[in-house]
């Protein structure tokens, strides 16, 4: 991309007003998060779970080796805007097939470049995810404000989920996936792990999913509220107990729904590849690829037969449970790595085991 | 879980002298593991030969042994203070190869010390090439195709077998000393020779040759619980086959998609979990450039340089957390020292990018051989913290100090295109530059590309700096251009040079245009969470993050990369000047830019600013801060050149005035005040050519000291006896002229006496007095140091100390000054004045009790001696002897001569103590790796001006049994002397000869003296190359090989040595 830019400037909600290069064909409005990755810029961009965000790199060079299909985590990005210090364009990898600016450009996701990015993630850091916009400079004051007076979306979950439900793979456990905006490296790890798959739409009935009498059932992650898609909750209710589930990310917030606890929002969440989560069943410390704004509420949890397997290092909020009732487990950080470090095969295979008539197979 | 309640008492072994491959880092790695272990409430026991470092004070460690690096004395500190453990990780390699031989002798089991920490079994096999090999293969993690060989026949076997290149790497030496690649069978026989000459065992690695490659390097930390983080990911931008000590080094890896840096991280980690470290652990891995193959190159069991890169490119204090991981702690349990509110189990982020650039000795050794491979040759190095690659390089490079504010070499301009395109194919120091100019010329970077395998990433970016010198020179200086090219790291000096416009002119346009920079905090967790510490760096920003405070500061400057002639000693006297402003009450802010130091470690001072020492990044930070003035008598050469910039900006030089510091650097200005002092200097004059300092030689007579006037630290003197001399340093050595005269001295052949003296204006102290054991003539850096002095007469000494406050208060000094003499027949005349710390105050302040560099800072600030309660004068003389003895990195610089003279070339030190002044210096020699034998053949080869007291010390040396062997002349003179001498066969008179007598180990010790036509004597220089190739003694100077003989004698009737805590020695308060 040698795409000559605009003057932009990232508003926030409290007025507060980044500058910068502006790159796009349409303007940004959306929640503003920071993610501390420091690789991993395309597995970002296309993961789902940013549907809708205006996503901050805290690292300032992105782009530096480029764009390859095989990084994708979804079909397209959903990112609502992007907020870089530098854009790098001229990759170098070997697997690098284009520049980030032209990736960026197909998937028409506008960019703001050349920003102070330390400066809002410590703004955010300090006030809590904030909506922002990104706009040309000189934007009309009105402009600005109907854009800002955008109503808050509620249906990611819808946009990102698929239309049609499909099979993949062979392997010797059937696993019905429900895609909440899955990541590929979830639909490889299960695959890996001798699964074969039948992928789920969002909103299929429980009934549905369990007619193709599945070994497993895998609730995946996914952007937003978990409290935005009750239908789903409901599904996921009727399908507790029946065979063994996993969850990972939305996957774990809705199975906590399901189960009558509580989510709420958190001030900034986690996002970043250096999060650290302590296994509580053997007091170990595993670093874990993030990205929730969500969390499970310990206090609900009271009184019920569920046990908190995991949480995080840096502020003691849930990263995993375990349900007594039910062969279900779920984890908030994401086992499937891609950013981030991987080393969580033990989780899959707790599921594997699961399937596999393991009849005193725990969750 | 808890920390380990059966530890009470902990011994630590530091790394001993700075030496190429092992420098200020472990100062810093071990001052914060003392620290941390004093913290937990434990008893520390140092064992650290090196005086000049933190580490070695006595309220660092609870009792601390400066003595020599060696099992017999360490099993003696065993004995005497019986530890219940032992840290070994954070001494270098020193450190663990000491701790494996007192395991593999049996005293640690005798004594019942635990080793801490990492345990041998893993230290082995991070060393041992065969076992890490196969451990490797066991977790299925790649490594060359290599084998270990002990002949050089095996190793041609092998050549044969898989191809060249092959890199060859003697097994247990420091820096890859020895090692190399070989293109072919020839060069393989040599490298292997030498190699096994190097290794302790005997043993090379030989190994497919993966030059080209990405060098990665991850910093592992794991705890006994298994738990495993990397700090993180460092890039070469060389690629593999130049040492990583000799790379131009990033953080985090640039050029890596997320699946690579995973796949390597996951290695890393597998690796260290393998090996059982216990600790932080260095990996470096090759990753093939053009798919997913990787090699494991090699596994550093403990802290090392990278580890201390990584601490501060994060703020991830590894040291600290290794401590506390050897005492018992999970890494769950140890505090995030820098967010106070995370643990250190966590991986840090980071929102900058770091390069660190290695500063090499070139400028001193000027006939060493440059190019660059698998034997480190920089001494030291900066580190450098922006938001772009180019601001990060551009800052390194003008943190160098090597006379560049930019990429760019001014020589190379006189260089043709093609000479240009010929030159990017030599891998030396000044690659980089060359590669900008070659990008400056036009040549394409697929060109650069295809020569270098320097990742195209880096290479684009250099040409950016190019095009934007180009937009400086060809367009207007918009407000936007200015801040783009700031944005880039360009400093102003440099804008002004492309606009034709003067520092000071940028900086104001800068300033009118609000274009200032912002500064930002290293929090090792890219602002995810806050963070308390208070560690910044600057760049072109829109938010500023320091919050000024309006308490009285004070800003100390640093003094940036170790280097021949200024090394960890200042870095010393500028932590000890912070800790005096904090008593004083004074907010302290520290501006360096040097990794390796205690000083950049984030909890030293209030503020620490990570930036480059030049007037106009020292200038920002002082705009910033405001402070009451500067500090710059602590920062060895570096802090005191920005003093007149400074002073002439506006800014408060506390203490000894620029004024003062010119008037001692200043010929005419010196000589006048010590005329008006009525001190006499040896006889000289200011010449400007070859006739002009033929009539000076004449007028002060031979033997003359010549150099010229407008360098520092000794460069290019020499001692000249002729007029033929005379003729040819003038046209060879120097280019003398109006604009850089040349000083002609006469040389004045007497004992060299050091003073470091601290003056509060009014009164002055001298803490001790230090005399060399050589001649002056031999830089003051390079002799042998004697507290107190043994040979001055009492009158003598009253001279000095009358002669010390003359000059102290004539100058004005307020604060350290640092005095040459050279005593000559009970006549006492002074060299040198500087009115600043000097290498000698860590040493001095060590042995005297009086911390120097903490009056010397209460002085500078106005606090009188009486006050401070010190009675002026010199203080008595104590009951024990101290000698400080250099330490030489010969061996990693080929091509060097090794003869000593005026020119710095020491690279450490190391200091012994003793109630007998031939036991300390027995130590001391020990100690700085003299490898003194007690028996065999000495090889005397001198000029003939030094025959007489050649034959002396022969006889010496004959009456305790060695054989003397000597060359034709030396031989017939000590002959008719009545010594018994063997004729050596000298290189001319065919073979075998002196060198093969060397080679083949007939001969323990060389004494060998030199004329100072340094071509005209190749044979002098290969006999003395080979002492350093085959690690046998060498002493260049008569006064070392006399001593030596003495103490040899004094030895041989009674040898006893006895190991003492600086706690101990009875100072006077």
């Amino acid at each position: 991309m040698h795409e000559i830019a605009r003057k932009g400037e990232l508003i926030l909600k409290d007025g507060s007003v980044y500058e910068g290069n502006f790159y796009g064909s349409h303007n940004a409005v959306g929640e503003v998060v920071f993610t501390t990755g420091m690789s991993g810029y395309q597995e970002m961009l296309t993961d789902p779970s940013f549907c809708g965000q205006i996503v901050v790199m805290t690292y300032p060079l992105v782009g530096n080796y480029g764009i390859n299909p095989m990084f994708n985590q979804g079909r397209k990005s959903f990112f609502g805007g992007y907020v870089i210090g530098e854009m790098c364009d001229y990759p170098s990898n070997w697997r690098s097939e284009k520049s980030l600016g032209q990736f960026l450009k197909e998937q028409d996701v506008p960019v703001l470049t050349g920003v102070d990015t330390r400066a809002i993630t410590r703004k955010i850091r300090n006030y809590g995810v904030l909506k922002g916009i990104i706009v040309p400079e000189e934007t009309p004051q009105e402009e600005i404000d109907a854009l800002m007076a955008t109503p808050d979306v509620h249906d990611q979950i819808a946009q990102v989920t698929i239309s049609e439900k499909y099979t993949l793979g062979e392997g010797k456990y059937h696993v019905a996936v429900l895609d909440l905006g899955i990541k590929q490296s979830i639909l490889n790890y299960l695959q890996s792990f001798d699964c074969w798959l039948t992928v789920f739409p969002a909103y299929t009935s429980a009934e549905e999913i369990l007619s193709v009498r599945p070994d497993g059932i895998f609730l995946s992650n996914g952007p937003g509220d978990p409290k935005d898609v009750p239908e789903v909750i409901e599904n996921i209710k009727k399908m507790l107990g029946k065979k063994p589930i996993f969850g990972i990310c939305m996957g774990h917030q809705l199975l906590a729904l399901a189960n009558g606890a509580d989510t709420y929002k958190m001030k900034f969440g986690h996002r970043g590849i250096n999060q650290p989560v302590k296994v509580l069943r053997n007091g170990k410390i595993v670093i874990s690829s993030q990205n929730h704004g969500y969390a499970v509420d310990e206090k609900s949890l009271r009184g019920k037969n569920i046990e908190i397997t995991h949480i995080s290092m840096n502020d003691g909020t849930i990263e995993g449970l375990a349900y007594g009732d039910h062969l279900t487990f779920a984890v908030q950080y994401h086992p499937e790595a891609c950013p981030g470090p991987g080393g969580h095969e033990a989780l899959f295979q707790r599921f594997i085991e699961m399937m596999g008539g393991h009849k005193h197979a725990k969750a | 879980m808890p920390k380990l309640n059966d530890v009470k008492k902990v011994l630590v072994i530091g790394s001993g002298p700075i030496i190429i491959g092992q420098a200020a880092e472990f100062d810093y790695a071990g001052t914060q593991a003392c620290r941390a272990l004093k913290e937990e409430g434990l008893e520390v026991v140092l064992v650290n030969s090196n005086p000049a470092t933190i580490m070695t004070d006595v309220n660092i460690a609870d009792r601390v042994y400066v003595e020599p690096m060696d099992v017999e004395f360490l099993e003696k500190v065993i004995k005497q203070e019986r530890p219940d453990s032992l840290l070994a990780t954070l001494g270098g390699q020193i450190g663990l190869n000491l701790a494996m031989d007192l395991g593999e002798k049996g005293i640690l089991s005798e004594y019942k010390v635990k080793l801490l920490g990492t345990q041998i079994a893993a230290i082995k096999c991070g060393e041992d090439r065969e076992c890490f090999k196969e451990t490797m293969k066991r977790i299925n993690q790649p490594v060359p195709e290599s084998t270990i060989v002990e002949t050089v026949r095996a190793a041609c076997g092998f050549g044969k077998q898989i191809g060249y290149p092959l890199i060859v790497r003697p097994a247990y030496t420091l820096g890859g000393t020895g090692g190399g690649i070989a293109d072919n069978e020839d060069e393989l026989v040599e490298i292997v020779h030498k190699g096994l000459g190097y290794s302790p065992i005997s043993q090379c690695l030989i190994e497919r040759s993966i030059a080209g490659w990405k060098e990665i390097e991850f910093e592992v930390i794991r705890d006994a619980a298994d738990n495993c983080i990397t700090v993180c990911s460092m890039e070469n931008m060389d690629p593999v086959g130049v040492h990583t000590g000799d790379s131009i080094v990033v953080a985090p890896a640039q050029t890596l998609n997320d699946r690579e840096v995973q796949l390597l991280r996951q290695a890393s980690i597998d690796i260290v979990r393998e090996l059982g470290v216990c600790g932080g652990c260095n990996v470096q891995l090759a990753l093939d450039p053009y798919s997913e193959n990787y090699y494991v190159i090699e596994v550093n069991p403990r802290v090392s340089r990278s580890s201390a890169l990584a601490s501060k490119a994060t703020g991830y204090p590894i040291a600290k957390v290794t401590s506390k991981i050897a005492v018992g702690y999970n890494l769950d349990e140890i505090e995030n020292a820098v967010t106070k509110k995370t643990k250190a189990c966590f991986e840090p982020s980071i929102d900058y990018i770091v390069l660190k650039f290695p500063r090499w000795p070139f400028d001193k050794f000027v006939t060493a051989d440059r190019t660059l491979g698998t034997q480190m040759k920089a001494t030291g190095e900066v580190m450098a913290i922006e938001r772009t690659f180019e601001a990060s390089l551009l800052k390194a490079v003008r943190s160098l100090e090597i006379g560049l504010s930019h990429l760019e070499i001014p020589e190379l301009r006189n260089l043709s295109d093609e000479e240009i395109k010929e030159r990017i194919k030599l891998i030396d120091d000044e690659r980089a530059f060359v590669i900008a100019e070659a990008l400056r010329r036009g040549v394409s970077i697929d060109y650069i590309y295809d020569i270098t395998m320097i990742d195209k990433w880096y290479l684009v970016k250099i040409r950016n700096i190019i095009n934007m010198e180009k937009a400086l020179k060809t367009q207007e200086l918009t407000r936007e251009l200015l801040l783009k090219a700031k944005q880039m790291g360009f400093a102003d000096n440099v804008i002004g040079a492309f606009t034709g416009k003067t520092m000071m002119e940028i900086r104001n346009l800068r300033k009118g245009y609000g274009i200032i920079p912002t500064y930002k905090m290293v929090d090792t967790c890219a602002a995810e969470f806050e963070a308390a510490t208070p560690y910044y760096y600057s760049t072109y920003a829109t938010e500023d993050e320091v919050d000024v405070s309006d308490r009285k500061k004070v800003v100390v400057l640093g003094s940036g990369p170790i280097r021949i002639g200024q090394g960890v000693e200042f870095d010393y006297c500028s932590v000890h000047s912070v800790w005096a402003l904090e008593e004083m009450g004074y907010e302290t802010v520290i501006i360096n830019n040097n990794p390796e130091t205690v000083s950049t470690d984030f909890d030293i001072s209030d503020r620490l600013y990570f930036e480059p020492l030049t007037v106009e990044d020292v200038l920002n930070v002082i705009d910033k801060e405001q402070p009451e003035g500067v500090i710059v008598q602590f920062g060895g050469q570096t802090a005191i050149n920005l003093a007149g910039p400074l002073s002439e900006a506006g800014v408060k030089v506390l203490g000894s005035s620029v004024d003062s510091i010119d008037r001692a650097e200043d010929r005419e200005r010196f000589d006048e005040l010590l005329t008006s002092c009525d001190i006499p200097r040896p006889k000289g004059h200011t010449v400007f050519d070859a006739a002009g300092a033929l009539k000076a030689a004449a007028d002060v007579s031979y033997p003359v000291m010549v150099r010229p006037s407008y360098v520092l630290g000794g460069r290019a003197m020499e001692i000249v006896y002729n007029d033929e001399e005379l003729k040819h340093y003038m046209s060879s050595a120097v280019k003398a002229s109006k604009e850089h005269p040349v000083l002609v001295d006469h040389y004045l052949l007497g004992t060299e006496v050091e003073v470091d003296a601290i003056c509060d204006g009014t009164a002055v102290l001298l803490p001790g007095i230090m005399e060399h054991v050589e001649r002056a003539g031999v830089h003051s850096g390079d002799s042998i140091a004697v507290y107190p002095p043994r040979t001055l007469s009492e009158s003598v000494i009253k001279t000095i100390i009358k002669f010390t406050n003359k000059m102290a208060i004539g100058l004005e000094v307020k604060g350290m000054t640092n005095i040459q003499y050279i005593v000559c027949d009970d006549h006492v005349y002074v060299i040198e004045v500087n009115p600043r710390s000097s290498r000698t105050v860590p040493f001095l302040s060590k042995v005297t009790g009086v911390p120097m560099v903490n009056v010397a800072t209460k002085a500078a600030m106005g606090l009188s001696l009486k006050e401070q309660g010190y009675k002026p004068g010199l203080r008595l003389f104590p009951d024990y002897y101290a000698v400080k003895a250099p330490v030489f990195s010969f061996n990693k610089m080929s091509n060097v001569d090794i003869t000593l003279g005026p020119e710095m070339k020491s690279t450490g030190e190391v200091m012994a103590v003793d109630y007998k002044y031939s036991r300390a210096l027995y130590k001391a020699c020990i100690a700085a790796g003299i490898n003194v034998p007690h028996e065999g053949s000495i090889l005397i080869t001198v000029v003939d001006m030094d025959k007489p007291e050649a034959a002396d010390i022969a006889k010496g040396f004959e009456d305790l049994g060695y054989e003397i062997i000597a060359t034709g002349g030396t031989a017939e003179y000590i002959k008719k002397q009545g010594v018994h001498v063997r004729r050596a066969v000298k290189l001319s008179e065919g073979k075998p000869n002196i060198l093969d007598d060397i080679k083949e180990g007939h001969i323990s010790m060389v004494i060998n003296t030199t004329n100072h036509g340094r071509d005209a004597e190749r044979d002098g220089f290969k006999i003395r190359r080979s002492t350093v190739e085959y690690a046998i003694a060498c002493l260049t100077s008569l006064d070392t090989a006399s001593e030596l003989q003495h103490v040899m004698s004094a030895m041989r009737r009674r040898r006893i040595v006895s190991v003492v805590a600086l706690q101990d020695l009875n100072l006077e308060d």
